[in-house]
C-alpha cells in the first residue's frame, strides 16, 4: 500500500507492508535512521517523533494511519554543522554517552518545552494553569524517554540550559 | 613493527609535564555533534542495498532437542525467504574474553528462549511474522529451572586468610546476616544486532560489539574460517555494560545466512529476544558475617554466596570480590556455590561482583556499626588495611579515607541523627552510606597513531560504548603530540585496526589510553630527532616543536608521515601492587510511611580513581553508575517462570530500569586528584564501575536509617519495605 507523508519538510510516497510501523519507515525506507529502535514496543522513547507537532512514539504508529501527516525527525532539528539550542546543549552538558537515546530525548524535549510553554501541566505541576519549567517537572515529562547510560541529571541540565537561551 | 612495554615498574608521569593542557579538561565529546543529530552510526543504521531481515526464533522448552520444524507453515508467507538452522549457530553470547565459539549446541536446547532456528524475508514485517507462527517439535527432558530446586551444583573450596572460625569465635560483637539479590539485566537501549555480507570468501559483520579483538577470533573459530576472512565493525555502540563483550547469537546467524543466500543480511534481535537470551546478571544468595572487638576493630570478615549459571559456562558472578579487599580483619573465608539451572545463562553486567556484592557486604557494616553503637564512616574510616588482606599485596594509591571525609562533610552527615526519627508528613526521611571500590586492571592493548604536519590520526579496534574513548585519545594524542584535540582524529571499532583491550572492566581507558599514549610517545621521539634534540629537551605545544633553541611549525617539521604502533601489557608492577579505584557514596531518601514506596532526594559519591582523563566523561560514567545503583536497590529484577525457566519480565515496562523520575536532580559527584603510578604509565584507574559499586547500598541504608528497619531481599520493593516495618514493629 502506499502513503503520503511529509518528512522534515519534504514529501515522500512510499510503498509500505500495512505492517510497517512509521518507526520502520523512516529508518528503513526514507534512510532516516536517526530515530532509533529501542524495544518496539513503546517502552522507551528511542523512537520519539514529532507528529504534526506533538512528540510521538514511532514505534506505536503504523504507517498507514499517517497519510498526510507532518513528521519531524531529529533529521529536521539540526545537522552536525548547524545544532539547535537543545543540541548544543546536551553535548556542552554531556547529556549523552553511548548517544542511542538521545535523538529521543531531543525529540521529546522539544516538545516538552513547547508543551510547558502552552500552559499544559502535568501531574507534578504546582500551578495547573500555568506550569513552570523545573526539574521536577523535566524528571516527570520526560520520564517515557529511557536513557541506560543514565545521563538523566544533565540531559535535564541540558534541557534547562537551552531553555534559558531561548528565553 | 609494535613492539610490547610491559609494566615493570612506575614510570614517570609525562602527562603532567607536557603542556598543551588538554588532559583531565572537561571537553566535549567529538563524537558529540553527530550523536545529538542522529548521524552516528549504530549497528543496524549501516544498512546497504539488497539487505534481507533475520529475526531469531526462540525455544519454547527449557531442555531437551529440536526433532523438527515445520517448514510449510512459513514458507508460504509472503516474502519469507529461509528458515535457516546450522550447526555452526551458538546457544548464547561468548563470555567476555573468551577467544573462541561459544557453546554450539546443534538441536539440542539448553535453555527457554535458546535461539534455535533464524527467519529470514524480504521484510522485518514478514520475517516476524514467521518466527512468530514457525511450528517447532521437540522431545523434552526435564530440567531444573531453580538454584533451589537443582541437585547440581559445584562448591569452591574457600578462599581464605587467616583463620576465620577462631576470629569469628572470639570476636565480641557479631553480625550474621543473608541477603538476596534477583538476576539483572544490562538492557542497554541499543538491542544487539548485526548485518553481515560476504565477499570473496571473507565475511564482513557490523555488530554492537565491546572487544573487537575477542569478537573476531570468536566468530572466526565459530564459523571455522581463519581470522583473516573476518572483518568486525563497531564504530558505535548504542551501551554495552557487559552484554556486548562477546559474540552474539545475532552475528553469527547473520553470517550464516548471508553465506547461504550470497546477499547481506541484517539481524537485529527484539527487545524480548536481547532478554531471553543475552548473557543476565546472576541471582545471588549471601551470608555476610562480620565480627569486631567492642570498640569496633574488624576481626572476622566471611562472605559466601551462591549463584547460578547454565552447563558449560566458565563464568560465576565474583560476588565477594571487593569483601577480600576492602576491610581488614584477622581471619577472612570466602565460599561460593554455583548452581546449575537450565535458564538463560549469566555473565558479567557491569561491576560483576561489586555491584551486587558490595549490598550484601555494604548492608552488613552498616548494621554492624548500629550493634556497636558507631557511625557508620567511622567503622570504615577503623578497618582499613595495611595490606592486601587475602595476598599481602601494597595498595598502588588509595584515598578511601579522604573520600570518607569530604563525602561526610560535603554531604551534611553531621545532621543524620538517629534512625526512624525525621519525618515530612508520610515521608519518613533518612541518610545512609557506603564505601565504593572496584579493583582495576590492565590489558593488552595496541594502538597506531599517525602525524602528518601538525594533523593526528589515533587507529585501533578499541570500542566506545559511550565511556568516552573517542575524547579521551584524542586528549591523550593531542597533549602528548601539542595539539589542538580537534586535530587529532580517532578511528575505532574496526578489527582491521591494531586489536585494543576492548571496553570491559574498567579497563578500556587504561588499556587503550596506555597503547596510545605509547605510541604518541614514539612519534615525539622522531619529532625529537627531526629537529635534532634530545627528547627531554623537546616541548611540543600549540603545533610547534621546541627544542635546542629550535622552534618550528610541525606543519613544516614533519612533512612526511610518522607512524608509529605501541602495544602495552601488564607485569611486575601488577604482582607487587593492587589497583583500585575507591570511593565513598552517600543517599538521603525519603520512604513513604503508607505505600512504601522509596524517592530517592540527592546522593553524593567521592571518587578516587587515579588521573582522570576528561573530567565531564568521568563524570557522566561516575553519574551512571550511580543510578544503576539506584535500580539495584529499588526497582531492577528479573523474573523468572519457577516451571520452565522462561523470563518472564522480557521488555522494557516489566523489567524497570530507572527513568527520568526515579533519578533527582541534585545527584553530585565530586573526583579527589590521584595519580596511580604503579597501575600504567598514564596513572589512571578505571571508572566505568566504581561509580556501581556499593552505590545501591547507600540508597537501602538510608531506607534502614529512614524507617529503622531493613530489607535483606533486594530490591527494596514497596511491598518489601513494608514487610520489614510491619515484621519488626
Ligand atoms: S522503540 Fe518506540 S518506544 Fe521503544
Ligand atoms: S545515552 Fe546511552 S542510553 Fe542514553
Amino acid at each position: 500500500m502506499k502513503t503520503t507523508l511529509t518528512v522534515n519538510g519534504t514529501q515522500h510516497e512510499v510503498g509500505h507492508d500495512p505492517r510497517r510501523t512509521l518507526l520502520d519507515t523512516l529508518r528503513d525506507d526514507l534512510g532516516l535512521t536517526g530515530t532509533k529502535k529501542g524495544c518496539d514496543h513503546g517502552q522507551c522513547g528511542a523512537c520519539t517523533v514529532l507528529l504534526n507537532g506533538e512528540r510521538v512514539n514511532s514505534c506505536l504508529c503504523l504507517t498507514a494511519m499517517h497519510d498526510g501527516d507532518e513528521i519531524t525527525t531529529i533529521e529536521g532539528i539540526g545537522a552536525p554543522e548547524r545544532l539547535s539550542a537543545l543540541q548544543r546543549a546536551f553535548v556542552e552538558r554531556d547529556g549523552f554517552q553511548c548517544g542511542y537515546c538521545t535523538p529521543g530525548q531531543i525529540m521529546s524535549a522539544t516538545a516538552m518545552l513547547k508543551e510547558i510553554a502552552e500552559g499544559s501541566p502535568s501531574y507534578v505541576s504546582d500551578d495547573l494553569d500555568a506550569p513552570k519549567l523545573s526539574d521536577g517537572e523535566m524528571a516527570e515529562r520526560m520520564s517515557g524517554n529511557l536513557c541506560r547510560c543514565s545521563a538523566y541529571p544533565l540531559i535535564r541540565e541540558a534541557i534547562a540550559m537551552a531553555a534559558e537561551v531561548k528565553e | 613493527m609494535s613492539d610490547t612495554f610491559t609494566m615493570d615498574s612506575p614510570q614517570p608521569r609525562l602527562l603532567d609535564q607536557t603542556g598543551q593542557g588538554v588532559i583531565g579538561t572537561p571537553m566535549n565529546r567529538p563524537d558529540g555533534p553527530r550523536k545529538v543529530s542522529g548521524q552516528a552510526c549504530y549497528t543496524a543504521d549501516a544498512v546497504t542495498e539488497g539487505v534481507a531481515h533475520g529475526v531469531l526464533v526462540r525455544s519454547t522448552i527449557s531442555r531437551g532437542r529440536v526433532t523438527g520444524m515445520d517448514l510449510a507453515s512459513v514458507m508460504s508467507i509472503d516474502g519469507v525467504i529461509d528458515v535457516i538452522t546450522d550447526p555452526r549457530m551458538i546457544r548464547n553470547p561468548a563470555q567476555g574474553m573468551a577467544g573462541e565459539a561459544p557453546v554450539q549446541p546443534g538441536d539440542a536446547v539448553h535453555y527457554h528462549g535458546q535461539p534455535i532456528a533464524l527467519v529470514v524475508a524480504e521484510s522485518f514485517e514478514a520475517a516476524r511474522d514467521a518466527a512468530q507462527r514457525l511450528t517447532v517439535h521437540y522431545e523434552t527432558e526435564e530440567a531444573s529451572v531453580t538454584p533451589e530446586g537443582t541437585s547440581a551444583s559445584e562448591t569452591d573450596d574457600p578462599e581464605t586468610a587467616g583463620d576465620f572460625d577462631a576470629a569469628w569465635q572470639a570476636a565480641e560483637v557479631k553480625v550474621d546476616l543473608n541477603f538476596t539479590t534477583p538476576s539483572q539485566a544490562a538492557a542497554a537501549m541499543e538491542p544487539h544486532a548485526a548485518i553481515a555480507e560476504w565477499k570473496d570468501n571473507s565475511v564482513t559483520v557490523h555488530s554492537s560489539l565491546q572487544m573487537i579483538r575477542f569478537n573476531k577470533k570468536e566468530l572466526a573459530d565459530t564459523l571455522g574460517i581463519d581470522p583473516s576472512q573476518v572483518r568486525i565493525l563497531a564504530p558505535f555502540v548504542g551501551g554495552g555494560f557487559g552484554s556486548k563483550l562477546g559474540l552474539g547469537p545475532e552475528a553469527v546467524a547473520a553470517a550464516i545466512a548471508s553465506q547461504r543466500l550470497g546477499r547481506p543480511v541484517r539481524v537485529v534481535m527484539t527487545r524480548q529476544n536481547v532478554f531471553d537470551c543475552v548473557l543476565r546478571r546472576s541471582e545471588t544468595a549471601q551470608r555476610v558475617r562480620l565480627g569486631a572487638t567492642q570498640d569496633g576493630r574488624i576481626t572476622a570478615i566471611s562472605h559466601d554466596d551462591t549463584v547460578s549459571n547454565l552447563d558449560g559456562e566458565g563464568f560465576s558472578e565474583p560476588v565477594s570480590q571487593a569483601s577480600q579487599f576492602l576491610y581488614g580483619a584477622d581471619g577472612l573465608s570466602f565460599t561460593q556455590t554455583v548452581a546449575r539451572i537450565a535458564a538463560t545463562p549469566a555473565g558479567s553486567v557491569r561491576a560483576p561482583g561489586e555491584a551486587v556484592g558490595m549490598l550484601g557486604l555494604e548492608a552488613a557494616m552498616d548494621e554492624l556499626a548500629e550493634r556497636l553503637g558507631m557511625d557508620p564512616v567511622e567503622l570504615r574510616l577503623k578497618n582499613l588495611p595495611d595490606k592486601h588482606p587475602m595476598d599481602g599485596r601494597e595498595y598502588s594509591t588509595r584515598r578511601l579515607a579522604d573520600c570518607l571525609r569530604e563525602g561526610a562533610e560535603n554531604f551534611g552527615w553531621a545532621q543524620r541523627g538517629a534512625a526512624g526519627m525525621r519525618r515530612e508528613g508520610d515521608w519518613m526521611i533518612g541518610m545512609g552510606m557506603a564505601s565504593a571500590a572496584r579493583s582495576s586492571m590492565l590489558v593488552k592493548s595496541a594502538s597506531r597513531v599517525r602525524l602528518t604536519g601538525d594533523r593526528a590520526v589515533v587507529e585501533t579496534d578499541m570500542t566506545d560504548i559511550g565511556t568516552g574513548t573517542y575524547a579521551i585519545l584524542a586528549q591523550i594524542t593531542a597533549e602528548m603530540l601539542g595539539l589542538s584535540p580537534e586535530r587529532v582524529e580517532v578511528r575505532l571499532g574496526d578489527s582491521d585496526l591494531p586489536g585494543a583491550s576492548g571496553s570491559g572492566g574498567s579497563f578500556g581507558a587504561n588499556s587503550a589510553g596506555s597503547s596510545t599514549f605509547l605510541a604518541a610517545r614514539k612519534i615525539r621521539r622522531r619529532i625529537a630527532d627531526l629537529l635534532g634534540c634530545a627528547e627531554d629537551d623537546l616541548t611540543l605545544q600549540g603545533g610547534r616543536a621546541r627544542g635546542l633553541n629550535r622552534d618550528m611549525a610541525l606543519a613544516d617539521l614533519v612533512q612526511e608521515e610518522l607512524e608509529a604502533e605501541a602495544t602495552i601489557k601488564a607485569g611486575k608492577t601488577a604482582e607487587s601492587h593492587f589497583s583500585s579505584g575507591f570511593g565513598a557514596h552517600f543517599a538521603e531518601v525519603a520512604v513513604n510511611e503508607w505505600t512504601g514506596e522509596v524517592r530517592v532526594r540527592r546522593m553524593l559519591s567521592v571518587m578516587s580513581m587515579g588521573r582522570i582523563l576528561n573530567e565531564k566523561t568521568a563524570r557522566s560514567q561516575a553519574l551512571g553508575g550511580m543510578i544503576w545503583g539506584i535500580g539495584a536497590a529499588l526497582t531492577e529484577e528479573m523474573q523468572n517462570d519457577q516451571r520452565d525457566g522462561h523470563v518472564v519480565t522480557r521488555d522494557l515496562a516489566n523489567y524497570h530500569v530507572p527513568s527520568h523520575a526515579d533519578v533527582p536532580g541534585d545527584m553530585q559527584v565530586l573526583f579527589l586528584e590521584e595519580r596511580d603510578d604503579w597501575a600504567n604509565p598514564i596513572q589512571t584507574k578505571g571508572i566505568g564501575e566504581l561509580g556501581i559499586s556499593g552505590a545501591g547500598a547507600a540508597v537501602l541504608n538510608a531506607i534502614a536509617h529512614a524507617t529503622g528497619h531493613r530489607v535483606y531481599d533486594f530490591p527494596a520493593l514497596p511491598d518489601r519495605v513494608i514487610a520489614a516495618m510491619e515484621v519488626e514493629i
